[in-house]
């Protein structure tokens, strides 16, 4: 009984939120747009690899269901009692297997590229905490952590929510357009996978492990992610946001960034007293074996 | 095919010295008591991990947290998937092998009967300890089903009640896989050749070595669990030279046939169905058999794509890749094989066929978005999002599970001696037909979206797919109430069924009265 009356109120309230969808309009259907090449390569994949499966099968079902229409007992139809036919077994063999081997070229080519991080323009280490982010550009050693911004308030419903509800932090991710970045990534306790959707890349965050992956931003702005593996009570509540800028814009804030980090020796001190990233250091030296 | 002895003469015979009430149960070593106990026992488990996907859903209906805390949610999705695969799926299959196996191969029991027994009676007291654990301090186990160190060394009591309760759920399907596959070489009636057993038996052998295989494994990693919990080892503890990666491997080496045992007997139970209510024999019985031994071969060498984010090497991703897609190949044997089955038959659409059509269509969805997901670039972006939530719910709801209920009004009629209510059946059957792809359909969706799995709370553009999404849930959570009052009045009473039950089917079981007496085929069966 109470399930029924249950079931019941979220339909009414659906129902309402529904009708004034327009409003966000996020009924989408497929990946979301890309903004790096791999990204792109990999909606491309998605589409073939869709529309190759959304035709065989229509090809099979429109087959069955003709059937359940035209030979059923009601029509009058009398059962054929055949139950081999070699040819058509080899033939629905090997077809399917040819259709793999089409799939199977794109998926390599583009494979063996993402797995190439050579030759990249910086390198930033992510390190997985228990449920925050830490970002370090290697190349200056500059770092910082990352958490979610969105007030506790309106996780708990006591405040409206806001535009970018869970997908907020205190401090971005801020990277350059147009250059090959190179990530790092490893983390402190748990496992944790660092994703951005528009990136088109995931990778765990492993402790004891040091994977890569990379990306090249194409476009200016703003690319929201979340942490992807599951990693305890707060896995839902460490999003990843990136800040993509022109080099000179990138280069101008690192640089003052570093600066007053620097100058701040106390403050950086004390931060890392507060998070002891021990198991990171320790990977350090193993990074170059990666690939 | 076959044509009776005089398997009924002495009726009655060994009731009389059986216990009566609950000793009746607790003693019992006639497979078809067994079989009915485990059936039981999984339409319970049913409805209790039917319960927290309702929960689960009802958190999930709108953005913000509402019925449950995250650290609860968390051991919701867990003990979801742990009570579903372990309390339902598994001891249900079980279930209609017991039944069926030795009424489908002329023996008359199983061929270790008090093994059966002992392995039945196991799962209410690991289902026991699994449950129990919601009620300690610390909660149940939180870490997925899949148990994945370093988080499952971090949880509290509840880890290891859940590491116990997996080892006596493991005991129990190893006895019963064993008691399968030697009841099936030894005690089939003369003239029942292996390439002539029904295939519902036929996937029950294969599923048995599967078991026998794999459940050792899923012991050996929860054991190495335990012992760096609470024995100081390191085994998956990179600060003590362990390796968090090696869990994941040893587990899904057992994850990914644990898939196919979760699968094939349902295969097997849609090969009796289809040809019945076809009219019509199985198409390809021969490539149907080898099909089903090559996923179960294919299946100990792909476990990895499970995992194609913890960064292996590029010539392992390849490999895992390619492996992957083979399957593709038998298994699209078996889908071609039903609807040849199908094609120029003379069909009728009772309650099982309206099942085993709906299973062999959507179980396609299922696979289709298996072999997207087997493509490395692509499974990138999938990964642990509600892509892959979809894609599991579409082979395991409306493959295995949907191809239990299929059996079950199939075989009810033989076992209880009566006749469902057609016209309650074929209501169940489309209102969980279409409650099941209300939910899961526009959880792909979500997953492209980038809404990632196991979490209790979500962003804004995620809302609308979420709310339908729960809404299918709760009428697909209904919808088996109504399942549950048809079996029961099924039992109780309702039109006589006679011996063959469908006009179409064909086989041992159906030359037995219905219900069958509780000793049958005391003397084998002649195999024409």
């Amino acid at each position: 009984m109470s399930r029924t009356a249950s079931a019941l109120t979220p339909a009414l309230a659906a129902a309402l939120v529904l009708a004034s969808a327009p409003a966000r309009a996020a009924w989408d259907l497929n990946l979301p747009p890309p903004v790096t090449p791999l990204a792109a390569q990999i909606l491309d994949l998605h589409n073939l690899i869709l529309w190759i499966c959304v035709v065989i099968f229509i090809g099979v079902f429109g087959v069955m269901f003709y059937s359940t229409y035209a030979h059923r007992k009601s029509r009058g139809y009398r059962a054929a009692q055949f139950s081999h036919n070699t040819r058509l077994e080899i033939l629905w063999s090997v077809i399917p297997a040819v259709i793999l081997v089409v799939m199977a070229v794109p998926s390599t080519v583009t494979l063996i590229e993402m797995e190439d991080t050579t030759r990249s323009d910086l390198s930033v280490k992510i390190t997985g905490y228990q449920w925050f982010w830490e970002y370090e550009y290697m190349d200056s050693g500059y770092s910082f952590y990352s958490r979610l911004s969105t007030p506790r308030e309106q996780i708990e419903n006591r405040a409206a929510k806001g535009e970018h509800y869970l997908l907020e932090v205190d401090n971005e991710l801020v990277l350059p357009v147009g250059k090959k970045v190179r990530f790092v990534l490893t983390a402190n306790d748990v496992i944790h996978a660092w994703w951005v959707p528009k990136l088109g890349i995931k990778k765990d965050a492993i402790p004891g492990y040091v994977s890569e992956m990379w990306a090249v931003i194409e476009k200016e702005g703003v690319y929201r992610g979340q942490c992807a593996e599951l990693c305890g009570k707060d896995h839902g509540f460490m999003p990843i946001v990136v800040r993509a800028v022109s080099a000179a814009e990138f280069e101008a804030w690192l640089g003052e960034r570093a600066a007053s980090a620097a100058g701040a020796a106390e403050t950086v001190t004390e931060t890392v007293t507060i998070h002891p990233g021990a198991a990171v250091s320790d990977v350090d030296s193993t990074v170059t074996v990666g690939g | 095919m076959a044509s009776i002895d005089t398997t009924v003469s002495h009726d009655n015979h060994g009731d009389h010295a059986q216990p009566y009430g609950i000793m009746r149960w607790l003693t019992t070593t006639n497979h078809k008591d067994i079989g009915t106990m485990y059936l039981v026992f999984a339409l319970l488990m049913l409805l209790v991990g039917g319960l927290m996907a309702l929960l689960i859903r009802a958190e999930l209906f709108e953005p913000g947290l509402q019925v449950l805390d995250p650290a609860r949610f968390n051991q919701m999705t867990t003990l979801h998937a742990l009570v579903m695969i372990f309390g339902a799926v598994m001891p249900g299959f079980v279930g209609f092998a017991n039944w069926q196996v030795p009424l489908m191969i002329g023996a008359p029991d199983m061929a270790l009967p008090r093994l059966n027994n002992f392995s039945f009676w196991i799962l209410p007291f690991a289902f026991t300890l699994l449950l129990g654990s919601l009620l300690t301090a610390d909660g149940g186990p939180a870490s997925g089903w899949t148990l994945y160190a370093p988080l499952s060394v971090q949880g509290g009591m509840g880890v290891d009640m859940t590491i116990f309760a997996i080892h006596m759920m493991g005991v129990s399907s190893i006895l019963g896989a064993i008691n399968i596959i030697v009841t099936i070489f030894n005690l089939r009636a003369p003239g029942m050749t292996l390439m002539k057993m029904p295939l519902f038996v036929w996937t029950w052998l294969i599923t048995a070595f599967l078991l026998i295989a794999v459940m050792p494994v899923l012991a050996g990693a929860v054991t190495m669990l335990l012992t760096d919990r609470h024995f100081g080892t390191a085994f998956f503890d990179p600060g003590g030279g362990g390796d968090p990666v090696m869990f994941q491997h040893i587990f899904w080496f057992f994850g990914h046939p644990e898939v196919y045992i979760m699968i094939l007997p349902a295969f097997g139970i849609i090969s009796q169905i289809i040809p019945t209510f076809a009219r019509k024999p199985l198409f390809g019985y021969d490539s149907m058999v080898f099909a089903t031994a090559a996923i179960a071969f294919l299946s100990f060498a792909v476990w990895a794509h499970h995992m194609f984010t913890v960064g292996m090497p590029l010539a392992g991703e390849l490999y895992f890749m390619y492996a992957t897609m083979l399957i593709a190949v038998p298994t699209g044997v078996k889908i071609f094989n039903w609807v040849a089955t199908m094609w120029r038959g003379a069909m009728t659409f009772e309650t099982p066929m309206l099942f085993a059509v709906s299973v062999v269509f959507l179980f396609t969805i299922g696979g289709l978005s298996g072999l997207m997901l087997a493509i490395v670039p692509a499974d990138f972006q999938y990964h642990d999002t509600y892509f892959v939530v979809a894609h599991f719910h579409y082979v395991l709801f409306s493959g295995a599970v949907m191809a239990m209920m299929g059996g079950a009004y199939y075989w009810l009629p033989k076992w209880t001696g009566h006749r469902y209510n057609e016209t309650l059946g074929k209501w169940h059957f489309w209102l969980t037909a279409v409650f099941f792809n209300i939910t899961f359909f526009p959880q792909h969706f979500l997953g492209l979206a980038g809404m990632p799995r196991r979490i209790p709370d979500y962003a804004l553009q995620f809302t609308e797919f979420n709310m339908v999404s729960t809404i299918g849930a709760f009428g697909l959570g209904i919808a088996q109430l109504l399942f549950v009052y048809i079996v029961v009045r099924c039992i109780i009473g309702g039109e006589r069924a006679d011996a063959r039950v469908w006009e179409g089917a064909e086989g041992l079981e159906w030359t037995l009265p219905s219900p069958p007496p509780a000793h049958t085929f005391t003397t084998p069966p002649k195999i024409a």
